[in-house]
């Protein structure tokens, strides 16, 4: 005991953040029942579950969001009651939420300070603001201009002020959820200095992520919930990576990746000198027959608005688009969809989906000519349709007139699809599939992708997860400032070879 | 479980229809009061129990005034008299000199006069008060046992009677009909406040189509009816006019519809030369107004039918479904391949129609194209949108809601001016019902929390 210096020192201290046996139900749903969480001062405990598990649920009660129908939540040992998120912030806690909590119409800086002006008549700082924002952002690594509109950052640069705005605070219990989803590999690697950093400092980090390799860097202790059930708490020095995934999902996954061989065909789709001011500049590149096209780089590299050109959701400036022999002009997203191109946006509730409508009316939506009965809708022909796909594509839902707004991340993410498999989609484009979507339901995506690929379409992935891109791709193309920086035959390549042309260095790109 | 899932469906959707009926309820018994009926079937009852009492050897003189409705009364009660065996000496249809003098001639005639039958009102006359029939007695003996039979009154509220309910109706129309129009255009998120005016400038230039091109006084029915589709027309125009401003220049629709209200109001008063109103002639102009179906004035029908048809598009065709979608999430309707552009001009379109339809009603009931019909009716028509549940956020509402909503308020009218408020004090009770029910809407939602809409899927329900 007396050599442990670092960490393991969780017997002998007390404990920042004591939750014993909480419980929160809602109307119908059990969320939690009976969960203990314990955190140390300078201590990474990584909160890990698919979603649904009641992640979001433990950490709004730190929050202020829901209090706890049982149980105690103590901090330093004082037991107190969070009913506000302003006493949870008085309380030492920082929580930064997955969906942005920031007002796009304010500056970065203002964003960060906002709500702890003494008053409302009090004098603003504001050099004073300015030299503590430009402060954070050094300690984080990731220099953000102070005055920028928030609505002018990308999200990268948003979650960088999210979390500026959480150490602004200076809190004792730093909540992050999934706060890398949206980062490049080397924001992630600042991110992790960070989180390093504040272990450094005694500060205790509660860290949720669905990326495993993520957790296996930064955790000290390893805290898994399944159905609102806490499953255990492990150290993370003592546990592989299965044993994770098998205590998450109650089974076991034996490969993170579907592992087949397809049979690709003829050329079918072809893109040359696609261009967009400084965002896509001539960029070309083909899809055949049963491949995916995986399309790697950093966040900002112009992927996400080369698929929106192929998509009609911009008009390029220059270049061609050829399916299957004959060249496009794709005008307008209804334009693309017609000519068999479909995509699935990266931000699912934002664009791929109306939430307020039900699943059924929005997998119905780019399909009304398939179910018009003399200019009307025949709601039966558009259920069997849907149910069908709910068959095939294993879709959790409790009818077509659920909300959808009420499905998980993956649940949703399998509507989306539907919709664009009754249109008979040609080339699906999937930009960032998985995001935040839980392991289990990443699988299952993963072999529908691998289906359709083996019923002769094109498919083209856009994916920030390397191993994502390696994992399921037959060709990488990997853009860097809205170029191509290389496209490479995925045999033998490693994430440092992606890296590398990623972030531009010249001499893997001569080396193909 | 199931079960319990759409009955909270119901309250969040048709919640509203609750309220209505208890407002009715609330002022069907603050209007109680006692009821003096005057219809032939009344008539009929006094005759058949005026019969069993006093036997069928009675001479009987009926009495009422000379309307129409008292004519029918009259008739009805002299046939059930004969029938019953009574002896009718005769009918008299006129006021109460003419009632002096046909009594008098009867005292002089002395023949036994045992009845007089009426109904409340002509009761109450001076000539058949008891000191008068005392007075009359004393000079003819024949009257000396003269006694008065009327139906009886029973206690009834004023507010639900055929008559006032119709009337409810018949007023709020063109608000309702405006309503179906800006339910779409809110549900897209957006707002139209343009449609008072516009009702204004459909009716001018109905009145200036049919005075000036189409022969005045000699304007037929056809002539009429060209008008009305031009006025319509111009309206449509205007509002196809702000959905381009909204699509094309991403304006917002508050903007840009103040915008058309302030110069749709300017354009009628200069079309009707800053006079009041512009005066049709021609002689058919009422027509529209005044005929009816059924006994039911025909712009209820009208009503009624754009109302179910708006259900029907709403939610049985594709625009219907790309209408909730573009208000729910634009750029996921975009992506989905939805024509946003297309759908928000057609809603604003058929919402400046809607307009051009009430302010043809307007100028049917007037007869005149009036450049100040349809002031702060924009208002009223959002609030009964309001009401009706649909939210201003876009994305959801009810067609139905609508319809109730405008019931609401027209309901709540009734009763205040039925009860003697006065308008300042309609105005503050109109506003604060208004944010109560909005608040109630919110409420639920956020207490109930659906999580299913009502839809037909078919067999799919059955998961």
């Amino acid at each position: 005991m007396a050599d442990d210096s670092n960490s393991g020192n969780s017997d002998n201290r007390q404990p920042l953040l004591e939750m014993a046996n909480v419980s929160k139900s809602f109307p119908g749903v059990r969320a939690l029942s009976d969960v203990n969480l314990e955190l140390y001062p300078g201590e990474v405990l990584a909160l890990l579950g698919e979603n649904g598990a009641g992640k979001s649920t433990l950490i709004k009660m730190l929050g202020g969001v829901h209090s706890p129908d049982a149980g105690t939540i103590k901090i330093n040992g004082q037991e107190i009651r969070i009913d506000t998120p302003t006493a949870s912030q008085q309380a030492g806690v920082g929580i930064i939420y997955q969906e942005f909590n920031l007002i796009p119409a304010l500056s970065a800086r203002e964003n960060i300070f906002l709500g702890q002006e003494k008053g409302a008549l009090s004098w603003v700082a504001r050099s004073q603001e300015e030299e503590a924002a430009r402060e954070l952002f050094d300690r984080i690594g990731v220099p953000v201009d102070p005055n920028a509109l928030c609505r002018d950052l990308t999200v990268a640069q948003q979650q960088v002020v999210e979390i500026a705005k959480a150490l602004a605070q200076s809190a004792q219990i730093v909540v992050m959820d999934e706060p890398s989803a949206a980062l490049t590999p080397r924001e992630v690697e600042g991110l992790y200095a960070i989180v390093d950093e504040l272990r450094r400092q005694g500060i205790g980090v509660i860290y949720i992520s669905h990326r495993l390799n993520e957790i296996e860097r930064l955790a000290d202790r390893i805290m898994v919930l399944r159905d609102g059930q806490h499953v255990g708490t492990r150290n993370a020095q003592d546990v592989t990576r299965d044993e994770i995934i098998e205590m998450m999902v109650g089974r076991s996954l034996d490969n993170e990746f579907p592992d087949e061989i397809r049979p690709v065909g003829e050329t079918r789709l072809v893109v040359e000198g696609l261009s967009r001011g400084a965002a896509v500049q001539d960029v070309s590149f083909d899809v055949r027959a049963g491949e995916i096209l995986g399309i790697a780089g950093l966040v900002g590299a112009g992927r996400t608005e080369t698929v929106r050109l192929l998509f009609g959701a911009d008009k390029p400036d220059a270049g061609s688009i050829t399916l299957d022999g004959r060249t496009l002009t794709i005008r307008s997203p209804r334009h693309a969809i017609a000519q068999g191109i479909c995509l699935l946006t990266e931000d699912r509730k934002g664009q791929g989906l109306v939430l307020g409508l039900s699943v059924q009316e929005n997998f119905g939506l780019p399909n009304m000519q398939d179910f018009k009965r003399a200019g009307f809708i025949s709601k039966r022909d558009e259920s069997k349709a849907f149910a069908r796909f709910v068959d095939q594509l294993k879709i959790k839902v409790t009818g077509g007139n659920q909300i959808a707004e009420t499905l998980s991340g993956g649940n949703q993410q399998k509507v989306v699809l539907a919709k664009w498999l009754q249109r008979n989609a040609e080339v699906i484009i999937f930009d960032e599939p998985t995001r935040g979507i839980d392991v289990g339901a990443k699988y299952e995506i993963y072999l529908l992708m691998n289906e359709l690929a083996r019923q002769g379409k094109a498919i083209i992935m856009i994916s920030s997860e390397l191993p994502e891109v390696l994992g399921l791709s037959d060709r990488i193309l990997v853009m860097h400032e809205g170029r191509v920086a290389g496209c490479l035959d995925n045999e033998n390549v490693t994430q440092e070879d992606l890296m590398r042309l990623a972030t531009g260095s010249k001499e893997v790109v001569s080396a193909q | 479980m199931m079960k319990n899932k759409y009955i909270r469906v119901l309250l969040v959707d048709y919640g509203m229809v609750f309220v209505l009926i208890a407002l009715c309820l609330l002022i069907s018994l603050l209007t109680i009061s006692d009821m003096q009926p005057e219809d032939p079937g009344a008539a009929r009852k006094l005759a058949a129990s005026l019969v069993k009492e006093a036997g069928a050897d009675i001479n009987v003189l009926v009495v009422a005034r000379t309307t129409a409705a008292d004519k029918a009364f009259a008739n009805a009660l002299r046939e059930g008299l004969e029938q019953g065996g009574a002896h009718v000496v005769g009918v008299e249809l006129g006021d109460p000199t003419s009632l002096r003098k046909r009594l008098e001639l009867l005292g002089q005639q002395d023949e036994r006069l045992d009845f007089v039958a009426t109904h409340d009102f002509s009761s109450k006359w001076r000539v058949l008060s008891s000191q008068s029939r005392v007075e009359m007695a004393s000079l003819y003996p024949a009257l000396k046992n003269l006694k008065i039979a009327k139906p009886p009154s029973y206690r009834w509220p004023t507010f639900l009677t055929a008559n006032n309910l119709i009337g409810i109706l018949n007023q709020n129309a063109p608000i309702a009909i405006m309503a179906i129009g800006m339910t779409l255009v809110i549900i897209t998120a957006g707002i139209d406040l343009s449609v008072g005016s516009l009702m204004a400038l459909a009716a001018v230039v109905t009145a200036t189509t049919i005075q000036s091109y189409l022969g005045g006084k000699e304007a037929g029915g056809w002539d009429i009816a060209a008008a009305f589709a031009v006025a319509m027309g111009v309206c449509a125009l205007a509002g196809m006019f702000a959905g381009v401003i909204v699509t094309a220049f991403k304006v917002p629709p508050f903007v840009v519809t103040l915008g058309l209200m302030m110069i749709a109001r300017g354009m009628s008063y200069i079309l009707a030369g800053g006079a009041d109103a512009v005066k049709i002639e021609a002689e058919s102009i009422g027509t529209l107004y005044s005929s009816s179906f059924l006994g039911i004035p025909s712009q209820i029908v009208l009503m009624v039918l754009l109302f179910i048809a708006a259900h029907v598009v709403m939610n049985h065709t594709a625009f219907g479904r790309y209408v909730y979608a573009v208000g729910g999430n634009e750029t996921a309707a975009r992506l989905s391949g939805v024509p946003v552009v297309a759908v928000l001009i057609a809603v604003y379109a058929i919402c400046g129609l809607s307009a051009g339809l009430a302010g043809v009603l307007d100028v049917s009931h007037f007869g005149t194209g009036r450049p100040k019909a349809g002031e702060f009716y924009e208002l009223q028509v959002i609030a009964a949108v309001v009401v009706g549940g649909t939210s201003l956020m876009g994305g959801e509402g009810k067609i139905f809601g609508t319809f109730i909503g405008a019931l609401i308020l027209g309901v709540i009218q009734n009763g205040l001016n039925m009860a003697g408020v006065d308008s300042y004090r309609q105005m503050v009770i109109y506003g604060t019902l208004i944010l109560v029910a909005v608040l109630i809407d919110q409420l639920k939602k956020k207490v109930i929390k659906p999580t299913v809409k009502l839809a037909k899927t078919g067999e799919f329900d059955s998961f």
